[in-house]
């Protein structure tokens, strides 16, 4: 415990003295994060700054082993960083795929030389990754992927298309389930690979959603040439990874359901109290109230689901569970916002809605119940690990 | 803290647990209820709970209870859930040890708390008024006369009422709240046993011109309402873990009866329209574990704003284990209606326990007014 306090009294120390005036407070809209890359974008050179300090502790992937760059940080001293940096409203250093989905996996399933090779590099924001999951033909169904590859004795030749791809194209290297066996049941002929998008054959076309933004891409593979090496885990095992990654990534976009600004701060600002002191909305506040008890208990439903983690009491459906229920609820958080916004949340272009942010990130939730599993694959999944039905 | 339980608290849980299934099944709540008992709880089992620890769980060695904390008081209350076992536990064990402890002098403690953990007094709560819980509209009044005072009022929902052995009646003084120590057969008290529709007990409870001395006074004349503060966060929080309880039992009774009922040639657990329905009810039912979890591990650890994480916890747990007993009742279809079956039990239980210190609404609305709307 002591050790602990004296932590939380240098951490709060360093940070005050290192996190950049510009880096505090919420961000404006999801353009203004850090995703680092080749091509990083920064709003400001400040924005730069808090990356590379924050990389240079490995405080941007906290809790992986200091030999790969990470901060080598328990789960108790990772929760004290967190909560230091909510105390002071400070911004996350990095936004990165490779940093919630791919290392974890490669922690996990790569060799020693993969993971020398590859987590420092995202831990310092140096490469940004992409997942190339779904395809045209295997959304819910993912294990129908068809991207195929060729074996070429030290390489293979790969072919085909994903879609849904995140910022494909802004990625520097992509982590893509490609068809190794076609003669093998459909799970059991997947392998996961690694490549350069800058590789010739690869192409990308960002495909224009209903929030107006482009975040999705289809990427397409021509005779890509990848080396061998890159495979991660066993041959035609990739499903294995791929499961195990999708933990990570629907933990991910599960923890969506717990940011922002309160909702009921939105909402007052927007409508006003009656002069009793409660919103002048009276119906609203009522849904305010029910989803601000519902996002503190999933709060710690999180919080409690990485510390049965950690003492190794976790069910298998759990990260499941936080997807399916952390997405419904961002859904219902931007319904609300909309709903407390009234006329003003319906700009689309004016500077004073920030060119309809409102209006375009409650669009944008609507696909938190898509991506990464629908909230209907979620449900299977855990009913299927509660009833444990005979051949099921 | 990490938001499980300590290896100890793991421990007292399957005692408690372990102990109730065997000595405190619902058998021996339908025993109660169908031979009209006139107490309506088991004096052997209070006693035996009284012997385990569980009875003065919160109780202070010194005065013969086990001096933990509200994490277990917690456990054995989400025990209580799951067998539906009647038992003064919220009454004594929660509300009046926890006002004794907080608030009483010490002559009040040592006449009360050993008993309370031994498992041989009863003491009961005497506070709402109205059908719904409003602590801050006590009317009933206590006026100064003679060299104590007169109370007049009724009150109603008061556990275990008609068994106490004493009674903590708050009343409106000149100034605020007062808490009074009052011995259910004084002059003036009339006690009405209110079955509930649960077949849990309760009393309605009017006061006459009731004379008390001015020792009856627990803590200070008008400062009763901080004297009751710890005991409705302690009593919400562990109110909040046997609707939990309550919730989950009915939840796995449902599961269970999923993979043996078979229609259309088919276990109905293999239906997807029930197998979604049982995985959010399972989601919705670890959101309610962790968030009473984290409200018992706040009171405990004496953070600034537990009363908030209370509010949540109760109405989160209210509502979840409202969903989980109707979806029991439905999954099991005609059956799920019989008096036989269990899972209707469970619905009547958890309406109860839902009034019980501020249903979903009540808690909501405190959440929104500290949160400035």
């Amino acid at each position: 415990m002591a050790d602990l306090e004296s932590f939380r009294a240098e951490t709060r120390a360093w940070l005050e003295a290192n996190c950049p005036a510009e880096c505090r407070g919420p961000l404006d809209n999801d353009e203004d994060r850090v995703w680092g890359g080749r091509n990083a974008t920064f709003k400001t050179p400040a924005h730069k700054r808090w990356m590379d300090v924050m990389a240079a502790r490995g405080w941007t992937a906290p809790q992986w082993p200091t030999e790969y760059g990470g901060g080598g940080l328990d789960r108790e001293k990772a929760k004290v960083l967190a909560s230091e940096m909510r105390r002071i409203d400070a911004q996350m250093p990095l936004s990165s795929f490779g940093v919630w989905m791919l290392g974890p996996a490669l922690l996990q399933f790569g060799t020693e030389e993969q993971k020398k090779r590859f987590l420092p590099e995202i831990v310092r924001g140096e490469i940004r990754w992409c997942q190339g999951y779904s395809e045209p033909g295997a959304g819910s169904d993912l294990a129908a992927v068809q991207t195929r590859a060729e074996d070429r004795g030290d390489h293979w030749i790969i072919n085909g298309q994903k879609i849904w791809t995140s910022y494909a194209d802004k990625a520097d290297w992509i982590f893509c389930l490609i068809r190794t066996d076609p003669e093998a049941p459909k799970h059991l002929g997947i392998s996961f690979v690694l490549f350069d998008m800058a590789t010739p054959g690869v192409t990308t076309r960002p495909i224009e959603l209903i929030s107006g933004k482009s975040a999705f891409c289809e990427t397409f593979f021509d005779d890509v040439r990848v080396e061998k090496e890159n495979l991660i885990g066993t041959l035609n095992r990739g499903w294995d990874v791929a499961k195990a990654l999708l933990a990570h990534e629907r933990t991910m976009i599960g923890a969506v359901g717990d940011m922002g600004r309160p909702i009921s701060q939105v909402a007052t600002d927007s409508i006003g109290l009656d002069d009793t002191g409660r919103l002048d909305e009276p119906m609203l506040r009522t849904r305010i109230a029910e989803l601000e008890i519902d996002a503190a208990a999933f709060r710690l439903s999180m919080e409690r689901v990485g510390d049965q983690v950690k003492a190794k009491q976790v069910s298998p459906a759990i990260a499941s569970m936080l997807k399916y229920y952390g997405s419904e609820l961002n859904k219902r958080r931007h319904e609300l916002a909309m709903a407390a916004g009234g006329s003003d949340a319906l700009e689309w272009e004016s500077e004073r809605s920030h060119k309809g942010t409102p209006a375009r990130d409650w669009l944008r939730t609507k696909a938190n119940s898509i991506e990464g599993g629908t909230s209907e694959v979620q449900l299977n999944i855990i009913a299927k690990h509660l009833l444990q039905l005979p051949g099921a | 803290m990490p938001l499980i339980l300590t290896e100890e608290q793991t421990m007292l849980k399957d005692a408690a647990d372990g102990f109730l299934r065997e000595n405190a099944p619902i058998a021996h709540f339908r025993k109660l209820r169908d031979t009209k008992d006139a107490d309506g709880v088991s004096r052997d089992l209070w006693k035996a709970f009284g012997e385990m620890g569980f009875a003065g769980v919160i109780i202070p060695e010194e005065h013969g209870g086990s001096g933990l904390g509200a994490v277990e008081a917690g456990i054995v209350a989400e025990g209580l859930g799951r067998t539906l076992t009647p038992s003064p536990f919220f009454g004594s064990s929660i509300l009046a040890a926890r006002i004794l402890i907080d608030a009483a002098s010490a002559d009040q403690q040592s006449a009360w708390l050993p008993k309370i953990a031994a498992g041989e007094a009863i003491l009961s709560l005497a506070l709402d008024e109205g059908p719904k819980h409003q602590p801050s509209r006590i009317a009933t009044t206590a006026e100064r006369s003679g060299n104590g005072f007169k109370l007049n009022g009724a009150k109603g929902f008061v556990l275990d009422g008609h068994i106490a052995d004493a009674l903590i009646v708050a009343a409106r003084t000149d100034a605020g709240v007062t808490l009074f120590l009052v011995d259910p057969k004084t002059s003036g008290v009339e006690i009405e046993r209110t079955v509930m529709v649960d077949a849990h007990n309760a009393a309605r409870i009017t006061l006459t011109d009731v004379h008390v001395d001015a020792d009856a006074v627990i803590g200070d004349v008008n400062a009763g309402e901080a004297a009751l503060e710890g005991a409705l966060n302690l009593g919400r929080a562990c109110a909040a873990a046997c609707l939990t309880g309550a919730g989950d039992q009915a939840f796995l009774t449902t599961v269970e009866y999923l993979k043996t009922r078979k229609q259309f040639g088919k276990l109905i657990g293999e239906f997807q329209a029930l197998q979604h329905r049982a995985a959010h009810l399972f989601t919705e039912l670890e959101l309610a574990k962790a968030a009473v979890l984290g409200a018992l591990q706040r009171l405990d650890a004496g953070a600034p704003k537990a009363d908030l994480a209370v509010s949540i916890a109760k109405a989160k747990a209210g509502r979840v284990a409202e969903l989980a007993v109707q979806e029991a009742v439905q999954m099991h279809g005609g059956v799920g209606m019989t008096e036989g079956y269990d899972v209707g039990l469970y619905m009547k239980r958890v309406r109860v326990l839902n009034e019980l210190l501020g249903d979903a609404g009540f808690h909501a609305e405190k959440l929104a007014r500290a949160s400035g709307y």
